[in-house]
C-alpha cells in the first residue's frame, strides 16, 4: 500500500479558499469540511433533543403534573421524537462520518458529487429551521408523536405544516447524501480496491445508501399527502370519506421502518473498523459480514407491518411481518458473533472507543432481544404502547447508533481534528453514561410489562418506583454527556498533537496525516495483491 | 469516464420518443373516457408503464448502459413490486 506524506500542504481545517471565517465553511465542498458540518448541526440538535428528554423523565419523576401538563409534555414527546430521528440519527453517522471519511477510506480526493453534498447540508439546515418554525410560530407545537399518525395529524389544531414540510426537506437531505455515496462507491474507489476489500464501514453506507434511497421518497410522498389532507382534505386517510389510516401506517413504516436501519447499519460499520483496530486482529467473517449487510438492508426493507399488529392488519399480514422480523434478526446476530469472534485471542488494546465498541454490544444485544419480544405476535399485544416498546427502541437507537456514534468520534477525532482527547476523562464519560443509560431505560422494560402506557404525562401509584429510577438515571447520563463533550471540545482545541496512526488501524484513512490534508492524498493510492483492511 | 465509450443518440430519436410519450398520455386520457370497470386502473397504469418504459430506455440511455446499471434499475422495480405484494397482504385478506 502507498502511503502518502503530505505535512506541508495545508490540512482541511487551516485550508483558505475563496471564503474565509464561517463562510469558508458553510460554502466549502470539501467533504471532510461537510462531515463537520453535519457534526455541529447534529450536535446542537442532539443537545436540544437531550433537554426535552430530560424535561420529560423530570415530568414523571412523579405521579400527575410534576413540571408540564399533558398537552405540554405531548409537544415535548412530539419534539424530541422528530429531532433525534429525523436530525440526529437519520443522518447519522454517514452524514458524518461517512462524509469525513469515505473518500478517504476509498482513496478518493473527494465525492462523486462535491456540490450536491453540499447541498445536502443546506437542505438538512433548511429542515431543521422548517421545524424549529413549527414549534415557536403558530397555533401550536405538533403534538402527534414523531409518527404524525393519521387521522389526528390533519385533524389536529396544532401547527402541523411546518413540520411535515421540514421533515420532507430532510428526506431530500437524505437522498441526495445516499444517492452520492452510491456513486462514489461504485465509481471513485482507487486501482486494486475491490469490492471484496472494501472497509466494513464503507459497505454498511453503501447498504444504508440504497436504503436512503428507496425508502425515503416514500416518506416524503405520505408526508406530503398528509399536508394535502390538512390543506385540502382530499380523504385518503379519512374514514369518514372513504380513505383509510391503516393506508397511512403502512406508508409511513414502509419508510420508517428500514430508517432504523438507516441508522443502525453505520453503526455497526463503524463497530466493525473499530473491534478489529483494538483487537489488533484481521476481522472474523468478513464476508458473512458484508452478506449480513446486504441481508439487513434487503429483508429489513420488508418488516414495516410489525409496527402495527393492533392497528387491525390482515391476520395473513401479522403472519408475514412477524415471521420476517424473526427473519432479520439472524443476520444481526451474525455480525454479533463476529465481533466477539474478532476480539477472540486478540491482542486487546483497552481504550476509550473499545469500552464504547464493547458497551455498544451489550445494550444492541438487549435491544435486539427485547426486539424479538415485540416481533412475537402474542406478546406484542400485552406490550404494545407500552414503556416497554420504548425501553426497547432507546436500547436499539441510542444503545445502538448512539454508542457506537461516541465510539466512532473516540476513535477517529484524533484524525478529525489532529489532537488526542484526555482518555482518563473519556474513560469517565463512558462509564458514566453507561450506567446512567442502564439506569434511564432499563426500569422502562419492567414498567412496559407491568402495564404503563406511553406516551402518558401521568400514571398510576404502582409505577412511582421504576420512573423514579429511571429519572435518575437521566441525570446520571446527561452528566456523562457533559463530562465527553467538555473533554472532547477542549481536546480539539487544545489537546496534544496526535500522531497519523495512533491506534495502529489498517484502512487507508491511517495513512494520511492527522488532520488530512485538503484532497486527502497527493497521489490515489494503488493496493496491492496482498493488501486489505484488515491485515494484521 | 474518459475511457468509456459514449453512444450518441441522433436527436430525431428522441422526437419519435417524446411525440410517442405524448401520444401515450392523450390515450391515457382518453381510456377513463371507456368503462372499463374493475380495469379502469389496470388500463392506465399500463399506458404509464408503457411511458416509464420509453423514458427510462432512451431519455435516461439505459438501452446503452451496463448491464449492471440496468441491473440495478430491475432490482428497484423489484423492490416496488415486493412492497405492493407485502402490503396488499393486508388489504386482501382482511
Amino acid at each position: 500500500m502507498n502511503s502518502t506524506s503530505i505535512e506541508n500542504v495545508a490540512n482541511y481545517l487551516k485550508y483558505k479558499g475563496k471564503y474565509k471565517g464561517l463562510l469558508g465553511w458553510i460554502f466549502s465542498t470539501d467533504h471532510k469540511r461537510i462531515g463537520l458540518l453535519y457534526l455541529y448541526s447534529m450536535a446542537t440538535m442532539f443537545s436540544v433533543g437531550v433537554l426535552l428528554g430530560l424535561a420529560m423523565k423530570l415530568e414523571l419523576l412523579a405521579p400527575g403534573k410534576t413540571i408540564m401538563d399533558a398537552q405540554s409534555y405531548n409537544a415535548t414527546f412530539t419534539v424530541h421524537g422528530v429531532i433525534m430521528i429525523f436530525m440526529v440519527v437519520v443522518p447519522g453517522l454517514p452524514a458524518v462520518f461517512g462524509n469525513f471519511l469515505l473518500p478517504i477510506m476509498i482513496g478518493a480526493k473527494d465525492v462523486a458529487f462535491p456540490k450536491l453534498n453540499l447541498l445536502s447540508w443546506w437542505l438538512y439546515v433548511a429542515g431543521v429551521f422548517l421545524v424549529l418554525a413549527a414549534l415557536l410560530f403558530g397555533p401550536g407545537t405538533p403534538d402527534t408523536g414523531w409518527t404524525f399518525y393519521a387521522p389526528y395529524s390533519f385533524k389536529t389544531g396544532t401547527n402541523m405544516l411546518p413540520a411535515v414540510f421540514g421533515a420532507f426537506v430532510l428526506g431530500f437531505s437524505s437522498i441526495l447524501t445516499g444517492l452520492n455515496f452510491l456513486v462514489t462507491i461504485h465509481r471513485l474507489r482507487c486501482p486494486g480496491l475491490k469490492w471484496s476489500k472494501l472497509p466494513l464501514f464503507v459497505w454498511t453506507l453503501y447498504g444504508t445508501a440504497w436504503i436512503q434511497l428507496l425508502a425515503t421518497p416514500v416518506v416524503g410522498i405520505t408526508l406530503v399527502l398528509i399536508a394535502l389532507e390538512r390543506l385540502f382534505g382530499v380523504g385518503i386517510f379519512d374514514p369518514a370519506m372513504g380513505g383509510d389510516p391503516i393506508l397511512y401506517q403502512h406508508l409511513f413504516w414502509i419508510y420508517s421502518h428500514p430508517a432504523v436501519y438507516i441508522m443502525i447499519l453505520p453503526a455497526m460499520g463503524a463497530i466493525s473498523e473499530i473491534i478489529p483496530t483494538f483487537s489488533q486482529k484481521h476481522i472474523f467473517g468478513y464476508k458473512a459480514l458484508i452478506a449480513s449487510t446486504m441481508a439487513i438492508a434487503f429483508v429489513g426493507y420488508l418488516v414495516w407491518g410489525h409496527h402495527m399488529f393492533t392497528a387491525g392488519m390482515s391476520g395473513t399480514a401479522q403472519y408475514y411481518f412477524s415471521l420476517l422480523t424473526f427473519i432479520v434478526a439472524i443476520p444481526s446476530a451474525i455480525k454479533v458473533f463476529n465481533w466477539i469472534s474478532t476480539m477472540y485471542k486478540g491482542s486487546i488494546n483497552l481504550q476509550t472507543p473499545f469500552y464504547w465498541a464493547a458497551s455498544f454490544i451489550f445494550v444492541f444485544l438487549i435491544g435486539g432481544l427485547s426486539g424479538l419480544v415485540l416481533g412475537a405476535l402474542a406478546a406484542n399485544i400485552y406490550v404494545h404502547d407500552t414503556a416497554f416498546v420504548v425501553a426497547h427502541f432507546h436500547y436499539i437507537v441510542f444503545g445502538g447508533t448512539g454508542f457506537a456514534f461516541f465510539a466512532a468520534i473516540h476513535y477517529w477525532f484524533p484524525k478529525i481534528f489532529g489532537r488526542m482527547y484526555d482518555k482518563a476523562w473519556a474513560n469517565t464519560g463512558w462509564i458514566v453514561f453507561f450506567i446512567g443509560f442502564l439506569t434511564l431505560y432499563s426500569p422502562m422494560f419492567y414498567l412496559g410489562m407491568m402495564g404503563m402506557p406511553r406516551r402518558y404525562y401521568d400514571y398510576l401509584q404502582e409505577f412511582h418506583g421504576g420512573n423514579i429510577l429511571s429519572t435518575i438515571g437521566s441525570w446520571v447520563l446527561v452528566t456523562g454527556f457533559i463530562i465527553i463533550i467538555v473533554n472532547l471540545v477542549r481536546s480539539a482545541r487544545i489537546g496534544p498533537k496526535a500522531e497519523m496512526n495512533p491506534w495502529n488501524g489498517k484502512t487507508l484513512e491511517w495513512t494520511v496525516p492527522s488532520p488530512p490534508p485538503l484532497e486527502n492524498f497527493d497521489e490515489i493510492p494503488e493496493l496491492g495483491e496482498n493488501d486489505g483492511p484488515y491485515n494484521y | 469516464m474518459s475511457n468509456e465509450k459514449h453512444h450518441i443518440v441522433p436527436y430525431r430519436v428522441y422526437v419519435f420518443v417524446l411525440l410517442g410519450l405524448i401520444a401515450l398520455t392523450l390515450l391515457s386520457i382518453e381510456i377513463t373516457h371507456i368503462d372499463l370497470g374493475s380495469l379502469t386502473v389496470a388500463g392506465a397504469m399500463v399506458f404509464a408503464a408503457v411511458k416509464s418504459y420509453l423514458v427510462l430506455t432512451w431519455f435516461m440511455h439505459l438501452k446503452y448502459d451496463k448491464p449492471y446499471i440496468v441491473t440495478m434499475v430491475i432490482f428497484v422495480f423489484a423492490v416496488f413490486a415486493v412492497t405492493i405484494v407485502v402490503t396488499f397482504l393486508d388489504y386482501l385478506y382482511r
